[in-house]
């Protein structure tokens, strides 16, 4: 078991390594001079050259990794003499836009973006393992059809165009819901809740849909196994069937997959943010992408790939935990 | 030879069920007599007629894309388009934008260019890389194989969306209708090769494949004649599905302000623009979102029952 942990772990690193040499080569090889951007329209070419010096770009590209990857995990110090502002571990550098710290930035967003992942991820595994065990169950039904029908929209409708319907229909028409405004959950509990709630409806849509068809379509295949059906032969009752023995085996690619969407969530809910301005890393990064701010794209595509990727370790965890099977594989 | 067997799962059990016909001829008349499968597939034919008549089309209802009309919109209003539903009417059939005056159809039929063509050059390019590469790995195994699937584990791990943004937002402007298709590429193929790869293998390994061996056949033989041949209908499957991904990947990133540059018009940034408008204008952002919502549904209840006929007992 402390093998295998290793092992993934240093894959982990290997992998969030290799993604910050691309996010790198991206952003510092192919992208225009960022100096030139700073220094905005009455530059002159001192002026850029010193803001090349602050920023360290006019060294090698190799130390200008270098300094990034250190800066990640020992924080650097920009600039010289009096000038020179340290930025502690782990340092993102400086958004080109606003000069605070990526990192202050991204930590500011972090707690949005995760009440938004949270709520909606409550909402999409209970409605889509209900409503895909339901339709299971039923199978050919008039609720079968009609929830897969729902799922179906589910999947093919953009959460951009879902977002607007929704705010139109609730907010503008039936004035159910007031209109979004930036509020404290202590302020106004109501329009806080409000503000989240189509967010998470918007969000929960699609992934509920993916999960109500991977739950039908799994517990369908395991209701079809010989040991359901020697459990029917024994006398079992229906309903224990599938709960001890259909849910458990159609719901381990569940975990799987709500692992990995879940983590996907944390690093920044782009759209769904951005169409409900909440000011989350999603938004961060929506933002910092139409100014251009390369050292905040950076630092958020980083933080996505480094959910992404402990989300991959976790679930492989949790995965030995509930399959026998792979507990023996790694040995 | 080998084509016959088209449903590698089912020749355990016995020979495959006679079916009547050619295969081709069999799968077109169980679609046909499925009522989703028809739908999508009449509504896929009617955008794609739509993109390749564009010109035509926007002859007949006499506005262009990138024309302004001042005077369907008021200007004491800032810029709402004059007449209920938009400015809907037997001038402009769909309404016309607000502030800028240009016809809705028209550009939802320009649009559907874009869309279309992007999401099947994608599509085109991701099964290209996936089969090659998939094969490559399956066939080859070893070294070969541990490369390719290290760089399948790296860009599945990546975060596809933000690094598709980073990476367009990055680049300096050129044309970017082949920047999203070579960037949607780039990310996608891994999903397929995976596939593409397992099946290899396991059909390396069937006597058929040894028997091609036996009597002299090299290894482009083998790959071409006896494994690609079997792997026709999953990638049929696996290409269709991947579609709507990119439809939906394309107007995501031109909605997001990444993806072709305006005034080239697409739907996603059609509905990007109709956002500040969505109260007050919503045919606005509902037609687009309606043509979109309609295209990619299609797209995949016509992979969903395909795979069903190709592919009895694969995944749903």
């Amino acid at each position: 078991m402390l093998r295998f942990l290793l092992a993934r772990l240093s894959g982990l690193i290997l992998i969030l390594l290799l993604v910050c040499v691309c996010t790198f080569a991206v952003f510092f090889v192919l992208s225009p001079d960022p100096a030139v951007q700073i220094c905005g329209k009455n530059c002159t070419p001192e002026l850029i050259d010193q803001i090349r010096a602050n920023l360290g770009l006019d060294e090698p590209l190799l130390s200008q990794f270098l300094s990034f990857v250190g800066g990640l995990f020992a924080g650097r110090t920009y600039g010289a003499g009096d000038a020179a502002t340290h930025c502690a571990a782990p340092c993102l550098g400086y958004s080109f836009q606003s000069s605070q710290p990526v990192w202050e930035m991204v930590t500011e967003r972090l707690p949005v973006t995760v009440t938004v992942a949270i709520g909606a991820a409550v909402l999409w595994l209970l409605a889509g393992v209900v409503g895909g065990l339901i339709s299971a169950l039923k199978q050919g039904t008039w609720w079968d059809r009609g929830a897969m029908l729902v799922a179906l929209s589910g999947l093919s409708i953009p959460n951009y165009v879902f977002a607007l319907v929704l705010q139109y229909v609730l907010v503008v028409q039936l004035e159910w819901l007031p209109f979004p405004q930036a509020v404290g959950f202590a302020a106004d509990p109501w329009q806080w809740f409000a503000n989240y709630l189509m967010p998470w409806t918007v969000l929960a849509f699609a992934y509920a849909s993916v999960y109500a068809r991977l739950t039908r379509a799994n517990v369908i295949d395991t209701l079809a196994e010989n040991y359901v059906r020697t459990a029917r032969a024994k006398g079992l009752p229906s309903h224990l069937v599938v709960r001890r023995h259909a849910l458990r085996p159609a719901l381990t690619p569940i975990t799987t997959i709500f692992g990995m969407d879940f983590a996907g969530l944390l690093g920044g809910a782009l759209i769904t943010e951005s169409v409900f301005g909440l000011n989350g890393v999603g938004k961060l990064t929506a933002d910092a992408i139409s100014s251009n701010d390369q050292p905040v794209i950076m630092g958020v595509t980083l933080l996505a790939a480094f959910f992404v990727v402990a989300g991959n370790v976790v679930v492989d965890l949790t995965y030995t935990a509930l399959d026998p099977r792979v507990r023996v594989k790694s040995v | 030879m080998a084509t016959v067997q088209s449903q590698p799962e089912m020749t355990e059990g016995g020979p495959p069920p006679l079916a009547q016909g050619t295969p081709e001829r069999r799968i077109l008349r169980s679609l046909a007599a499925d009522r989703g499968a028809a739908l999508g597939a009449s509504y896929i034919l009617l955008i794609v007629l739509m993109a390749a008549l564009a010109p035509l089309l926007v002859k007949v209802s006499g506005w262009g894309p990138y024309e302004f009309d001042q005077s369907a919109v008021d200007p004491d209003m800032a810029g709402a388009p004059l007449g209920a539903w938009g400015g809907a009417g037997l001038d402009h059939w769909f309404g016309v934008e607000p502030g800028s005056g240009r016809d809705i159809f028209a550009r939802i039929v320009y649009g559907a260019r874009v869309s279309m063509l992007i999401a099947i050059s994608a599509t085109a390019l991701t099964t290209l890389l996936g089969v090659v590469f998939g094969l490559l790995a399956g066939f080859h195994g070893g070294k070969v194989d541990w490369a390719i699937s290290r760089v399948m584990d790296l860009l599945m791990g990546f975060p596809a969306l933000i690094f598709m943004i980073a990476i367009l937002s990055a680049i300096p402007a050129g044309n970017r209708a082949v920047m999203l298709v070579v960037v949607i590429s780039l990310f996608g193929w891994p999903y397929l090769a995976r596939v593409v790869r397992g099946q290899t293998i396991s059909l390396a390994q069937r006597e058929f494949v040894e028997a091609a061996r036996a009597s002299g056949a090299g290894g482009a033989a083998i790959v071409f004649k006896e494994i690609l041949p079997n792997l026709r209908s999953t990638i049929i499957v696996l290409a269709t599905l991947a579609i709507p991904g990119y439809i939906g990947t394309e107007a995501g990133l031109s909605f997001l302000g990444v993806g072709v540059n305006p005034p080239t018009p697409s739907w996603g940034q059609m509905i990007a623009s109709s956002v500040s408008w969505y109260s007050v204008v919503p045919t606005y952002f509902a037609i687009p979102g309606a043509f979109l919502f309609l295209l990619v549904l299609s797209f995949t209840v016509l992979g969903d029952r395909l795979r069903a006929v190709l592919e009895p007992g694969g995944a749903p």
